[in-house]
Protein backbone atom coordinates (compact mmCIF):
# COMPACT_ATOMS: atom_id res chain seq x y z
CA UNK A 1 0.00 0.00 0.00
CA UNK A 2 2.79 2.39 1.02
CA UNK A 3 4.78 1.46 -2.10
CA UNK A 4 1.74 2.15 -4.30
CA UNK A 5 1.33 5.55 -2.66
CA UNK A 6 5.04 6.28 -3.20
CA UNK A 7 4.76 5.32 -6.88
CA UNK A 8 1.71 7.55 -7.21
CA UNK A 9 3.60 10.54 -5.74
CA UNK A 10 6.65 9.81 -7.89
CA UNK A 11 4.43 9.76 -10.97
CA UNK A 12 2.96 13.15 -10.12
CA UNK A 13 6.39 14.68 -9.50
CA UNK A 14 7.72 13.22 -12.77
CA UNK A 15 4.94 14.91 -14.70
CA UNK A 16 5.84 18.30 -13.16
CA UNK A 17 9.55 17.70 -13.63
CA UNK A 18 9.10 17.10 -17.36
CA UNK A 19 6.93 20.18 -17.73
CA UNK A 20 9.75 22.63 -17.14
CA UNK A 21 9.86 25.80 -19.18
CA UNK A 22 12.48 26.22 -21.86
CA UNK A 23 15.15 28.72 -20.83
CA UNK A 24 15.88 31.11 -23.69
CA UNK A 25 19.01 33.14 -22.98
CA UNK A 26 20.11 36.40 -24.55
CA UNK A 27 23.89 36.72 -24.81
CA UNK A 28 26.30 39.09 -26.48
CA UNK A 29 28.87 41.82 -25.94
CA UNK A 30 27.93 45.04 -24.10
CA UNK A 31 25.73 47.54 -25.93
CA UNK A 32 24.69 45.15 -28.69
CA UNK A 33 21.03 45.62 -27.75
CA UNK A 34 20.31 42.51 -25.67
CA UNK A 35 17.96 44.29 -23.27
CA UNK A 36 16.37 46.21 -26.16
CA UNK A 37 15.51 42.87 -27.76
CA UNK A 38 14.25 41.47 -24.44
CA UNK A 39 12.11 44.61 -24.06
CA UNK A 40 10.76 44.24 -27.59
CA UNK A 41 9.71 40.60 -26.90
CA UNK A 42 8.20 41.47 -23.51
CA UNK A 43 6.38 44.57 -24.80
CA UNK A 44 4.95 42.64 -27.77
CA UNK A 45 3.74 39.65 -25.73
CA UNK A 46 3.43 40.74 -22.11
CA UNK A 47 2.78 44.44 -22.56
CA UNK A 48 5.64 45.45 -20.26
CA UNK A 49 9.39 46.05 -20.51
CA UNK A 50 12.02 43.80 -19.00
CA UNK A 51 14.90 46.13 -18.13
CA UNK A 52 16.48 49.54 -18.46
CA UNK A 53 18.61 50.38 -21.50
CA UNK A 54 21.39 52.96 -21.66
CA UNK A 55 24.05 54.19 -24.09
CA UNK A 56 26.57 53.62 -21.27
CA UNK A 57 27.88 50.03 -21.49
CA UNK A 58 27.07 47.44 -18.80
CA UNK A 59 23.64 48.80 -17.92
CA UNK A 60 22.51 45.20 -17.27
CA UNK A 61 24.79 43.89 -14.53
CA UNK A 62 22.61 41.10 -13.17
CA UNK A 63 20.70 38.26 -14.78
CA UNK A 64 17.11 39.34 -15.51
CA UNK A 65 14.34 36.77 -15.96
CA UNK A 66 10.81 36.90 -17.30
CA UNK A 67 8.95 33.68 -16.74
CA UNK A 68 6.35 32.11 -19.01
CA UNK A 69 6.59 34.38 -22.04
CA UNK A 70 4.18 33.00 -24.64
CA UNK A 71 4.42 34.05 -28.27
CA UNK A 72 2.22 33.11 -31.23
CA UNK A 73 2.92 32.78 -34.92
CA UNK A 74 0.97 31.03 -37.68
CA UNK A 75 -1.49 29.66 -35.13
CA UNK A 76 1.26 28.03 -33.05
CA UNK A 77 2.17 28.94 -29.47
CA UNK A 78 5.59 28.90 -27.86
CA UNK A 79 6.27 29.40 -24.18
CA UNK A 80 9.65 30.04 -22.55
CA UNK A 81 11.46 31.75 -19.70
CA UNK A 82 13.39 34.69 -21.13
CA UNK A 83 16.79 35.36 -19.54
CA UNK A 84 18.63 38.60 -20.29
CA UNK A 85 22.30 38.42 -19.35
CA UNK A 86 24.97 41.08 -18.70
CA UNK A 87 27.24 41.82 -21.67
CA UNK A 88 30.36 39.68 -21.81
CA UNK A 89 33.63 41.61 -22.04
CA UNK A 90 37.32 40.91 -21.55
CA UNK A 91 38.06 44.31 -20.02
CA UNK A 92 36.26 46.82 -17.82
CA UNK A 93 37.75 50.19 -16.98
CA UNK A 94 35.83 52.54 -14.69
CA UNK A 95 37.49 55.49 -16.44
CA UNK A 96 35.51 54.64 -19.56
CA UNK A 97 32.32 55.24 -17.55
CA UNK A 98 33.68 58.59 -16.33
CA UNK A 99 34.22 59.57 -19.97
CA UNK A 100 30.51 58.77 -20.50
CA UNK A 101 29.58 61.25 -17.79
CA UNK A 102 29.44 59.24 -14.55
CA UNK A 103 30.94 60.43 -11.26
CA UNK A 104 34.09 58.59 -10.15
CA UNK A 105 32.41 56.67 -7.30
CA UNK A 106 29.45 55.69 -9.45
CA UNK A 107 31.81 54.62 -12.24
CA UNK A 108 33.90 52.47 -9.88
CA UNK A 109 30.82 50.83 -8.45
CA UNK A 110 29.43 50.19 -11.95
CA UNK A 111 32.75 48.60 -12.99
CA UNK A 112 32.79 46.34 -9.91
CA UNK A 113 29.21 45.21 -10.53
CA UNK A 114 29.93 44.73 -14.24
CA UNK A 115 32.82 42.31 -13.54
CA UNK A 116 30.50 40.22 -11.36
CA UNK A 117 27.85 40.36 -14.08
CA UNK A 118 30.22 38.96 -16.69
CA UNK A 119 31.12 36.04 -14.40
CA UNK A 120 27.43 35.39 -13.69
CA UNK A 121 26.58 35.44 -17.39
CA UNK A 122 29.28 32.85 -18.15
CA UNK A 123 28.15 30.60 -15.28
CA UNK A 124 24.56 30.70 -16.58
CA UNK A 125 25.61 29.28 -19.97
CA UNK A 126 25.12 25.78 -18.56
CA UNK A 127 21.48 26.51 -17.67
CA UNK A 128 20.31 27.54 -21.14
CA UNK A 129 18.19 25.44 -23.50
CA UNK A 130 18.54 27.85 -26.45
CA UNK A 131 20.33 31.15 -26.93
CA UNK A 132 19.92 34.33 -28.94
CA UNK A 133 23.37 35.82 -29.54
CA UNK A 134 22.79 39.52 -30.11
CA UNK A 135 25.49 41.32 -32.09
CA UNK A 136 25.63 44.95 -33.12
CA UNK A 137 25.50 44.74 -36.92
CA UNK A 138 27.43 48.02 -37.24
CA UNK A 139 30.49 46.50 -35.49
CA UNK A 140 33.15 44.04 -36.62
CA UNK A 141 31.76 40.54 -35.88
CA UNK A 142 35.24 38.95 -35.63
CA UNK A 143 35.54 40.06 -32.03
CA UNK A 144 36.94 37.36 -29.77
CA UNK A 145 34.07 37.77 -27.28
CA UNK A 146 31.57 36.81 -30.01
CA UNK A 147 33.70 33.83 -31.01
CA UNK A 148 34.07 32.73 -27.38
CA UNK A 149 30.32 32.95 -26.68
CA UNK A 150 29.37 31.04 -29.82
CA UNK A 151 32.19 28.51 -29.30
CA UNK A 152 30.98 27.80 -25.77
CA UNK A 153 27.39 27.34 -26.89
CA UNK A 154 28.53 24.96 -29.65
CA UNK A 155 30.61 22.99 -27.13
CA UNK A 156 27.48 22.59 -24.99
CA UNK A 157 25.26 21.70 -27.99
CA UNK A 158 22.93 24.61 -27.23
CA UNK A 159 20.89 25.81 -30.26
CA UNK A 160 21.84 29.33 -31.34
CA UNK A 161 20.20 32.09 -33.38
CA UNK A 162 22.45 35.05 -34.14
CA UNK A 163 20.54 38.32 -34.14
CA UNK A 164 22.26 41.15 -36.00
CA UNK A 165 20.73 44.11 -34.23
CA UNK A 166 20.55 47.81 -35.21
CA UNK A 167 19.78 47.22 -38.91
CA UNK A 168 18.08 50.62 -38.90
CA UNK A 169 21.54 52.21 -38.79
CA UNK A 170 23.36 53.14 -42.00
CA UNK A 171 26.56 51.25 -41.09
CA UNK A 172 24.72 47.96 -40.42
CA UNK A 173 26.22 44.99 -42.24
CA UNK A 174 24.41 41.71 -41.57
CA UNK A 175 26.24 40.01 -44.45
CA UNK A 176 29.52 40.43 -42.59
CA UNK A 177 28.06 38.57 -39.59
CA UNK A 178 26.83 35.83 -41.94
CA UNK A 179 30.33 35.55 -43.40
CA UNK A 180 31.86 35.32 -39.94
CA UNK A 181 29.45 32.61 -38.72
CA UNK A 182 28.14 30.81 -41.85
CA UNK A 183 27.17 27.67 -39.94
CA UNK A 184 24.52 29.66 -38.01
CA UNK A 185 21.27 31.32 -38.96
CA UNK A 186 21.74 35.09 -38.81
CA UNK A 187 18.76 37.41 -38.73
CA UNK A 188 18.99 41.19 -38.99
CA UNK A 189 16.54 43.14 -36.83
CA UNK A 190 16.07 46.48 -35.19
CA UNK A 191 14.97 45.75 -31.63
CA UNK A 192 14.33 49.44 -31.07
CA UNK A 193 12.12 50.06 -34.11
CA UNK A 194 10.79 46.54 -34.70
CA UNK A 195 12.26 46.03 -38.20
CA UNK A 196 12.02 42.37 -39.29
CA UNK A 197 10.58 41.37 -35.92
CA UNK A 198 7.88 39.09 -37.39
CA UNK A 199 10.56 37.00 -39.11
CA UNK A 200 12.41 36.93 -35.81
CA UNK A 201 9.40 35.41 -34.02
CA UNK A 202 9.06 32.80 -36.78
CA UNK A 203 12.73 31.89 -36.30
CA UNK A 204 12.18 31.52 -32.56
CA UNK A 205 9.84 28.60 -33.27
CA UNK A 206 12.63 26.87 -35.21
CA UNK A 207 15.16 27.58 -32.46
CA UNK A 208 13.06 26.45 -29.48
CA UNK A 209 11.47 23.11 -30.28
CA UNK B 1 59.35 51.84 -22.22
CA UNK B 2 59.58 49.14 -24.90
CA UNK B 3 56.69 46.85 -25.65
CA UNK B 4 57.61 43.28 -24.68
CA UNK B 5 56.11 40.45 -26.71
CA UNK B 6 56.51 37.08 -25.03
CA UNK B 7 56.31 34.00 -27.21
CA UNK B 8 54.79 30.93 -25.58
CA UNK B 9 55.35 27.75 -27.57
CA UNK B 10 52.72 25.03 -27.51
CA UNK B 11 55.01 22.68 -25.55
CA UNK B 12 54.95 25.06 -22.59
CA UNK B 13 51.18 24.65 -22.29
CA UNK B 14 50.70 20.96 -23.07
CA UNK B 15 51.56 19.63 -19.62
CA UNK B 16 49.25 22.08 -17.86
CA UNK B 17 45.58 21.66 -17.06
CA UNK B 18 43.13 24.42 -18.09
CA UNK B 19 43.31 26.26 -14.77
CA UNK B 20 47.11 26.38 -14.80
CA UNK B 21 47.17 27.52 -18.43
CA UNK B 22 44.88 30.41 -17.58
CA UNK B 23 46.94 31.32 -14.50
CA UNK B 24 50.13 31.24 -16.55
CA UNK B 25 48.70 33.51 -19.26
CA UNK B 26 47.31 36.00 -16.77
CA UNK B 27 50.59 36.07 -14.85
CA UNK B 28 52.47 37.12 -18.00
CA UNK B 29 49.84 39.67 -19.05
CA UNK B 30 49.91 41.25 -15.60
CA UNK B 31 53.63 41.86 -16.14
CA UNK B 32 52.52 44.21 -18.94
CA UNK B 33 53.69 41.87 -21.68
CA UNK B 34 51.85 40.93 -24.84
CA UNK B 35 51.63 37.18 -25.36
CA UNK B 36 52.04 35.51 -28.72
CA UNK B 37 51.00 31.93 -28.05
CA UNK B 38 51.35 29.03 -30.43
CA UNK B 39 47.96 27.33 -30.70
CA UNK B 40 44.57 28.27 -29.36
CA UNK B 41 42.60 27.82 -26.15
CA UNK B 42 39.42 25.77 -26.11
CA UNK B 43 36.15 27.77 -25.87
CA UNK B 44 35.80 26.66 -22.24
CA UNK B 45 39.34 27.87 -21.50
CA UNK B 46 38.60 31.20 -23.17
CA UNK B 47 35.49 31.55 -20.97
CA UNK B 48 37.62 30.57 -17.95
CA UNK B 49 40.19 33.21 -18.90
CA UNK B 50 37.45 35.86 -19.04
CA UNK B 51 36.12 34.77 -15.62
CA UNK B 52 39.59 34.87 -14.05
CA UNK B 53 40.28 38.23 -15.71
CA UNK B 54 37.08 39.69 -14.26
CA UNK B 55 38.05 38.47 -10.80
CA UNK B 56 41.47 40.10 -11.15
CA UNK B 57 40.30 43.55 -12.26
CA UNK B 58 41.34 46.32 -9.89
CA UNK B 59 42.63 49.90 -10.06
CA UNK B 60 45.78 48.78 -11.94
CA UNK B 61 44.63 45.81 -13.99
CA UNK B 62 41.79 46.67 -16.41
CA UNK B 63 41.48 43.35 -18.19
CA UNK B 64 42.79 41.87 -21.42
CA UNK B 65 42.46 42.08 -25.17
CA UNK B 66 42.53 38.71 -26.88
CA UNK B 67 42.32 37.38 -30.40
CA UNK B 68 42.95 33.90 -31.74
CA UNK B 69 43.49 32.68 -35.26
CA UNK B 70 42.92 29.17 -36.38
CA UNK B 71 43.68 27.99 -39.91
CA UNK B 72 40.90 25.44 -39.40
CA UNK B 73 38.28 26.90 -41.67
CA UNK B 74 34.93 25.54 -40.52
CA UNK B 75 33.26 27.54 -43.25
CA UNK B 76 34.65 25.63 -46.18
CA UNK B 77 31.99 23.96 -48.29
CA UNK B 78 34.24 21.59 -50.25
CA UNK B 79 34.02 18.04 -48.90
CA UNK B 80 37.64 17.23 -49.80
CA UNK B 81 38.88 20.34 -48.00
CA UNK B 82 36.65 19.57 -45.01
CA UNK B 83 38.17 16.08 -44.71
CA UNK B 84 41.70 17.49 -44.98
CA UNK B 85 40.94 20.10 -42.32
CA UNK B 86 39.40 17.53 -39.99
CA UNK B 87 42.43 15.26 -40.41
CA UNK B 88 44.84 18.09 -39.60
CA UNK B 89 42.67 19.10 -36.66
CA UNK B 90 42.71 15.50 -35.39
CA UNK B 91 46.51 15.23 -35.70
CA UNK B 92 47.52 18.71 -34.53
CA UNK B 93 44.58 19.62 -32.26
CA UNK B 94 44.79 23.11 -30.81
CA UNK B 95 48.42 23.47 -31.84
CA UNK B 96 47.24 24.96 -35.11
CA UNK B 97 46.75 28.69 -34.94
CA UNK B 98 47.97 31.61 -32.89
CA UNK B 99 46.63 33.54 -29.93
CA UNK B 100 47.46 37.12 -29.02
CA UNK B 101 46.69 38.31 -25.50
CA UNK B 102 47.64 41.71 -24.14
CA UNK B 103 46.83 43.81 -21.10
CA UNK B 104 44.00 46.24 -21.85
CA UNK B 105 46.14 49.08 -20.45
CA UNK B 106 48.57 48.56 -23.36
CA UNK B 107 46.53 46.93 -26.13
CA UNK B 108 43.55 49.16 -26.68
CA UNK B 109 41.97 47.04 -29.38
CA UNK B 110 42.72 44.05 -31.58
CA UNK B 111 40.94 44.18 -34.93
CA UNK B 112 40.70 40.96 -36.85
CA UNK B 113 39.24 40.98 -40.29
CA UNK B 114 39.37 37.88 -40.59
CA UNK B 115 42.92 36.86 -41.60
CA UNK B 116 44.77 40.07 -40.84
CA UNK B 117 45.18 41.62 -37.44
CA UNK B 118 45.65 45.19 -36.27
CA UNK B 119 46.87 45.98 -32.77
CA UNK B 120 45.91 49.42 -31.52
CA UNK B 121 48.15 50.41 -28.63
CA UNK B 122 47.40 52.92 -25.91
CA UNK B 123 49.57 56.01 -25.56
CA UNK B 124 52.24 54.78 -23.18
CA UNK B 125 54.28 56.80 -20.73
CA UNK B 126 58.07 56.69 -21.07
Amino acid sequence: MIRKFKNFLFGIFSVFKNKKHVKLGIYGPPNAGKTSLANRICKDWLGEEMGKVSPIPHETREIQQKEKVTIQSNGKRLSFNLIDTPGIATKIDYEDFIKKGLEKKEAQSRAKEATKGVIEAIKWLDNMDAVLVVLDSTRNPYDQVNITIIGNLAARNIPVLIVGNKVDLKKANVKKIEAAFPQYKVLGVSAEYGDNIEDFYKELFRLVR
Amino acid sequence: MPLIIQYIPYEEMTGLDSEKRIQKLLKVVKQNKVILMEGTLSPEEEAGLIEETMQSIDSKFKGVEISSFSPFDKNTRLLQEKIRQLFLQFVLGRRRGLTIIGPASIVKEIKRDPRSVQLFLSNRRQ
